[in-house]
């Protein structure tokens, strides 16, 4: 990892984004005051319609901002000339891709459009560029192939290698991991993790996958709608309670304590869960699912997971023989039946 | 990214070794279709003459050699400017409008066009009279190329506004083919107006030729049609950044609205001047792109402006030669003539290289 340079990438001071129509202007979200260091992956998280996609699109100077400042390696935003911009900052976008015959070597060497002259071709430090974009990303075994026939992992991973190409110190990624597998996902945190770490670059995200963005994220930018900016360690955040709050008026509650939203309401009784390890984790999942609350202070109803190794789940009601269960299901069953028809 | 970690670049690795032989079949299929169009006619002129009075040198029948100067070689020299402006102009919208039915037709360009014809030749009497037109010389030939040019930057303009605004191709393409309904339907009224003879030239206009553009007629096209080549071939690196999207492209650098203006005057200048000359020949426009990357699988405008290009002439010269009816002494209307053979043969390549769908965009 190079040493962290003195200078963030990428400032904004009191910025206002939004759109402005008819000399109406409508603000999204703002007034933030940013910044983006190298060599740091940060996660853009917020509920829909909080502005992200719009504040992405304003960093890299596709809109301009309704008010404040942005500037980029020292310099104002605004000033920057097109080409000058887009060497500071490269973008991977939502839009749909219409690119018929374009192979993906050719796709990534458009990615070397502000370097090039005015017929665009490529010298051999462009070309080592794009071959070294192609690596990073784990894309060139199939350089050669129509961008058209690849699935949606690889196409995100070409994208990605575009911007690469581009060689800005900044690059901005607009929901990379959408329309993407579980597996898929994970992988492309992993390399943006990677890449940030290796090449000193600052990449900003914004994403929907909170868990993922919980672990992959050096920051976060936490965008609540109409609220202010939280930024910080994702760990901060959860533990301060920011976290919970920006995404509470989506009617959940987010448990500081696994790191999780809970899915189901709780209705039922407590019960104490008595025992740890994988087995404590899944019983505990199970027994919310079916609207329990399950705690570990004693309770009326009492659960006893298996230790490692072993199975067997025990069941007690109150001061009645505890009962044996061989699965979860089985230990489900019989708290079905138990409380209510002793 | 430090190029010190790199492994070296494989030398031209994804590219199709075949392209470069392409380019040179297309070169070699359009100096063919140049000397057979040059020979073909009511009066067959043998080809090895052909080829010596385009070198210089005399031949034993000067009536030939009067021919080809005044009449045949000035008509395969517009079917040149004709096949290779329309091909271009057509590449540039399709990759603009990111929309494989995009041509100078469709969206009205070629109407937009016929709307000045009809306003220089049909705003009656006065200085630009019908018949005075091919008369006029060089200041009658400016007006009317301008006239047109004028029609069809209106046309582009509005439906490039529009573009701004509607955000689906084919919400767009439905815009274009009103504009061009009713640019058609202004044009209609203007001639129900008219006096019979003034619309009768304009008929004769709206049927496609490349005959009659001689002398003046015929460097001011060259001229208009070379400025717009060069327009193009300037626009091959935005063009082929707008292969992604505006958004993209601009992200990438791009003075989006500085591009989107040169390759309008460059589509307009191209199908105006054309379009004021020849009529309006369709289907060149749309369906040469389409057949360039078919044959060529590229992408990169680099590549297929000038093979549009040459696919474009040489298309064109092919219809040339087959409206000249061997053995006859009447000629087809061109436009006619490039939609019936010229389709067929594009439907065949494209269907036998089973890439439509890549072949579209």
């Amino acid at each position: 990892m190079p040493p962290p340079l003195p200078a963030p990438l990428l400032t904004a001071a009191d910025l206002v984004v939004g759109y402005a129509a008819q000399k109406v202007s409508r603000p999204v979200a703002g007034p933030l005051q940013l910044s983006l260091w190298p060599g740091e992956l940060v996660c853009l998280l917020g509920p829909n319609g909080a502005g992200k996609s719009t504040l992405l699109r304003t960093l890299a100077g596709l809109q301009p901002p309704l008010s404040g400042q942005l500037g980029v390696a020292g310099q104002s935003l605004a000033g920057l000339s097109a080409p000058a911009r887009a060497r500071q900052l490269s973008i991977v976008l939502t839009d749909r891709l219409d690119v018929g015959n374009l192979t993906v070597r050719e796709l990534v060497r458009l990615g070397r459009y502000p370097h090039t002259g005015w017929l665009g071709g490529l010298t051999a430090h462009d070309e080592a560029q794009v071959q070294a974009a192609l690596h990073a990303t784990g894309t060139a075994a199939f350089a050669a192939r129509p961008v058209g026939e690849l699935s949606d992992g690889e196409r995100q991973k070409v994208l990605l290698a575009r911007a690469l190409a581009q060689d800005t110190p900044v690059v901005l990624l607009d929901e990379p991991t959408a329309h993407l597998d579980l597996p898929n996902r994970v992988a492309l945190m992993r390399l943006l993790h990677h890449l940030a770490r290796q090449t000193g670059k600052a990449i900003l995200l914004s994403t929907h996958e909170l868990d993922l963005a919980l672990q992959a994220a050096d920051r976060v930018w936490l965008l609540p709608a109409g609220g202010a900016l939280h930024a910080g360690t994702p760990e901060d955040l959860v533990l301060s309670g920011a976290f919970a709050a920006a995404f509470v008026h989506e009617g959940l509650a987010f448990d500081a304590a696994t790191g999780t939203f809970a899915l189901h309401a709780p209705t039922g009784p407590a019960v104490q869960l008595v025992g740890d390890g994988a087995a404590a984790f899944w019983t505990r999942r199970a027994l919310e699912r079916e609207g329990f609350v399950p705690t570990t202070a004693p309770a009326p109803l009492c659960v006893t997971v298996p230790p490692p190794g072993a199975t067997g789940w025990l069941s007690q009601v109150a001061d009645q023989p505890p009962q044996a269960h061989a699965t979860v299901a089985e230990l489900l069953r019989a708290l079905r039946r138990g409380p209510a028809q002793p | 990214m430090r190029p010190d970690q790199l492994s070296p670049a494989p030398p031209a690795a994804g590219t199709d070794p075949r392209r470069p032989a392409w380019l040179l079949a297309l070169t070699g299929l359009v100096l063919l279709g140049f000397v057979l169009d040059i020979a073909l006619g009511p009066v067959r002129i043998p080809v090895a003459a052909v080829v010596k009075i385009l070198l210089g040198q005399p031949t034993d029948n000067p009536a030939w050699t009067f021919i080809v100067r005044e009449i045949r070689l000035p008509k395969a020299l517009t079917a040149l400017a004709v096949g290779s402006g329309l091909a271009v102009s057509g590449l540039q919208m399709q990759t603009l409008f990111r929309n494989p039915l995009a041509g100078p037709s469709v969206l009205g360009l070629t109407a937009g066009a016929g709307l000045g014809v009809a306003a220089v030749m049909l705003a009656g009497g006065g200085v630009a009279n019908g018949f005075a037109i091919r008369a006029l010389g060089l200041g009658g030939s400016w007006t009317l190329v301008l006239a047109a040019t004028v029609g069809a930057a209106l046309v582009m303009t509005l439906v490039l506004a529009l573009s701004a605004r509607v955000r689906d191709n084919v919400v767009l393409l439905i815009v274009g083919l009103m504009i061009a309904s009713v640019t058609g339907a202004i044009v209609s009224l203007w001639q129900y107006f008219s006096a019979p003879e003034q619309i009768q030239e304009y008929l004769l206009w709206t049927f496609g030729s490349l005959g009659g553009v001689v002398g003046s007629h015929l460097a001011v096209l060259a001229a208009v049609v070379t400025v717009g080549l060069v327009l193009a071939f300037a626009s091959a690196k935005p063009l082929n950044a707008l292969l992604l999207g505006e958004n993209y492209a601009r992200s990438m650098g791009l003075v989006v609205g500085r591009s989107r203006t040169l390759i309008i005057a460059s589509t307009s200048l191209l199908a105006g001047a054309i379009t004021a000359f020849c009529g309006p020949i369709g289907f060149v426009g749309i369906a040469v792109p389409h057949l360039t990357r078919a044959l060529l699988r590229t992408a990169d405008h680099r590549l297929l402006l000038p093979a549009a290009c040459l696919a474009g002439a040489a298309l064109t010269l092919a219809c040339d030669c087959v409206a000249q009816l061997p053995g006859s002494q009447t000629s087809l209307p061109l436009s006619v003539v490039t939609s019936l053979l010229g389709a067929p043969v594009v439907l065949w390549v494209v269907l036998r290289r089973q890439n439509i769908r890549s072949s579209l965009t």
